[in-house]
């Protein structure tokens, strides 16, 4: 029996020399998360670029057609025309990052009950997506939230068709956007002013800034790379929007983005070909986007 | 001067509780329309106080009728071991990239970061396909895997803190013959403790939260998750907003706890994730 522990104990890893031991952790420390990585992130990309060359429909049989789905797409403009979509969602980031960086700014300095403003301001983002969406069909209803505040203070006669109106219903939906992810941008803009030396801005009162100047001169260009990077983020959100208007509209009205559009046609009109294309068409904005940006900030940054 | 003074410090709070009104309200409206009956809903302004605080009727409809109770038990595991199983991928992988180079890390390494920049949304027409061939669709591990598969950022966080986690604390612990395993266990993993309350944040808030990937892959009623069946209520709950907010509250109501409770740790874990 103790023979045997000892043949046991031998057999221990501890006991294969440190090259050996350095290989199979290799191997099998990576052999799961790099078949799921390849699974299921970088084949569909790659079944993607196939698929939208053929025509396929999910089960029949997939036949070559070129650049067919291209053609159709770029030619016909209800496939194309929902970027316009996009557009408001593209705007509406750079309201968010606006807002967020003004309230990152004065909360960086003495506010009373800062705390409270913090969390309130940041506490949407944590949100579950369908009970935002939900949240805010209440709260565009007519005589819903909204009305409701507008008659409070005394502005009823702009209560609108928030979301019936085809003119309006994609500034709603952007806005309720900016409602959700204004407070992440905020809270990385807070920690990033937070690390600001604090003598930064005591020697620059001493030579007369005031808080303009401070923001101008001190906190701009200090997170200058934070923002960017959350510019990035926003953009290529904002062109694959989805979850809000597909939650609360489902895309009626006007208000569908070319993610709803391309989920749409793959899954319930099973043009998986078409609908592969358009993901791809959308892919290659989305990198060449962040590309640019990238490119843009990692130049200002040396 | 003085009165400039006064007037900024006007207008900086003006525009605090003005920002906080415009976050508090849509959820206000919701908690009030969670109490009142369907005549009061009706009959009520949106942020008219509810008659009665204790109507619960609302909310034991919604869990009851609702299937929520479903999912939050399919929410609570498909959590537990995406977090669980991305902590452990992630620092896994991170640990290999990190401590050994060899042929092809580099890659391996550039693998994993380009990942993080194909939007998981655009590609969803062909994963499909993948989990549906794997037959996977419809089951509770199509979420799992994807989400062990394709959200990688755990990977970029862990590897950023092994940096301050010195080699010479292996190197030490060799001496004492440690095995790899138990340098990467006994010595990196718990070192590892601030970035894995980071990586457990974004994960557990990114899955509580995700919608599309349980409502394209697991359609099946008994697979719900507290996303899918709010989103069900639209239509059997029609008009009854009343139920509808309930459901809504229900569903939130544990992310305000866990805000309550992890709020230092959530503001660092968001703002160390992004910062790479």
């Amino acid at each position: 029996m103790s023979k045997f522990k000892q043949i046991i104990s031998k057999l221990r890893f501890s006991n294969i020399s440190y090259k050996a031991q350095r290989n199979i952790i290799i191997v099998s420390f990576l052999a799961i998360p790099m078949t799921l990585l390849g699974t299921f992130a970088f084949l569909p990309v790659i079944n993607m670029f196939w698929y939208s060359f053929t025509d396929w429909n999910g089960y029949s049989e997939m036949n070559f057609i070129g650049f067919e789905n291209y053609k159709t797409i770029f030619s016909n403009p209800e496939y194309f025309a929902v970027f316009r979509v996009s557009l408001y969602y593209f705007f509406a980031t750079f309201v968010q990052l606006g807002i967020a960086l003004y309230f990152a700014t004065i909360l960086s300095f003495e506010v009373k009950f800062k705390n409270f403003f913090k969390g309130v301001l940041f506490f949407p983002y944590l949100l579950n997506g369908v009970a935002i969406g939900l949240m805010f069909l209440l709260f565009f209803r007519a005589d819903g939230t909204l009305d409701t505040v507008l008659q409070a203070i005394g502005l009823g006669q702009f209560a609108q068709k928030w979301l019936g109106n085809p003119d309006l219903i994609n500034y709603s939906l952007a806005g309720v956007s900016v409602w959700r992810y204004m407070g992440f941008n905020f809270i990385i803009f807070l920690g990033a002013i937070s690390s600001i030396p604090n003598e930064i801005y005591e020697a620059s009162e001493m030579d007369g800034a005031n808080r303009w100047h401070q923001f101008r001169y001190i906190i701009l260009p200090s997170i200058k790379i934070i923002i960017s990077l959350n510019l990035i983020l926003a953009v290529s959100g904002s062109l694959s929007a989805f979850e809000i208007p597909f939650i609360m509209t489902g895309g009626a009205n006007g208000s569908a983005t070319f993610v709803i559009q391309t989920v749409n046609t793959a899954f319930k009109y099973g043009k998986i070909g078409l609908g592969s294309a358009m993901a791809v068409i959308l892919l290659f904005i989305v990198v060449i986007v962040t590309g640019i940006q990238r490119k843009f900030f990692s130049e200002g940054d040396e | 001067m003085e009165s400039k003074h006064v007037l900024g410090k006007v207008f900086k709070y003006f525009t605090l509780i003005l920002g906080a009104a415009f976050s508090i309200i849509p959820i206000l409206a919701i908690f009030f329309a969670s109490f009142k009956t369907g005549n009061e809903y009706g009959s009520t302004g949106a942020l008219a106080l509810p008659e009665n605080w204790m109507n619960f009727e609302n909310y034991t409809r919604a869990f009851s009728e609702g299937n929520m109770l479903v999912g939050f038990k399919n929410t609570v595991i498909i959590l537990v071991i995406s977090v669980i199983g991305t902590t452990l991928i992630g620092s896994m992988v991170a640990f290999v990239l990190h401590r050994f180079t060899f042929k092809g890390s580099k890659y391996i390494l550039g693998a994993f970061l380009l990942a993080t920049l194909i939007p998981a949304v655009t590609t969803q027409v062909a994963t499909f396909q993948i989990v549906h061939r794997l037959g996977l669709f419809n089951t509770i591990f199509a979420a799992i895997v994807l989400y062990l598969g394709t959200d990688i950022i755990a990977v970029y966080i862990f590897l950023q803190f092994m940096d301050s986690i010195s080699i010479s604390l292996d190197e030490s612990a060799m001496l004492d013959g440690a095995s790899y395993l138990t340098i990467y266990r006994k010595i990196v993993l718990p070192l590892l403790k601030p970035a894995i309350v980071t990586v457990f944040i974004i994960k557990g808030v990114n899955v509580y939260n995700d919608f599309y990937t349980p409502f394209l892959y697991m359609p099946k009623t008994d697979l719900q998750v507290i996303s899918t069946a709010l989103f069900k209520f639209q239509g059997p709950f029609g008009a009854e907003w009343q139920v509808i907010t309930a459901g809504v509250m229900i569903a939130i109501i544990p992310t305000m706890i866990a805000f309550i409770f992890l709020q230092k740790y959530i503001y660092n874990g968001l703002t160390n994730g992004s910062v790479k």
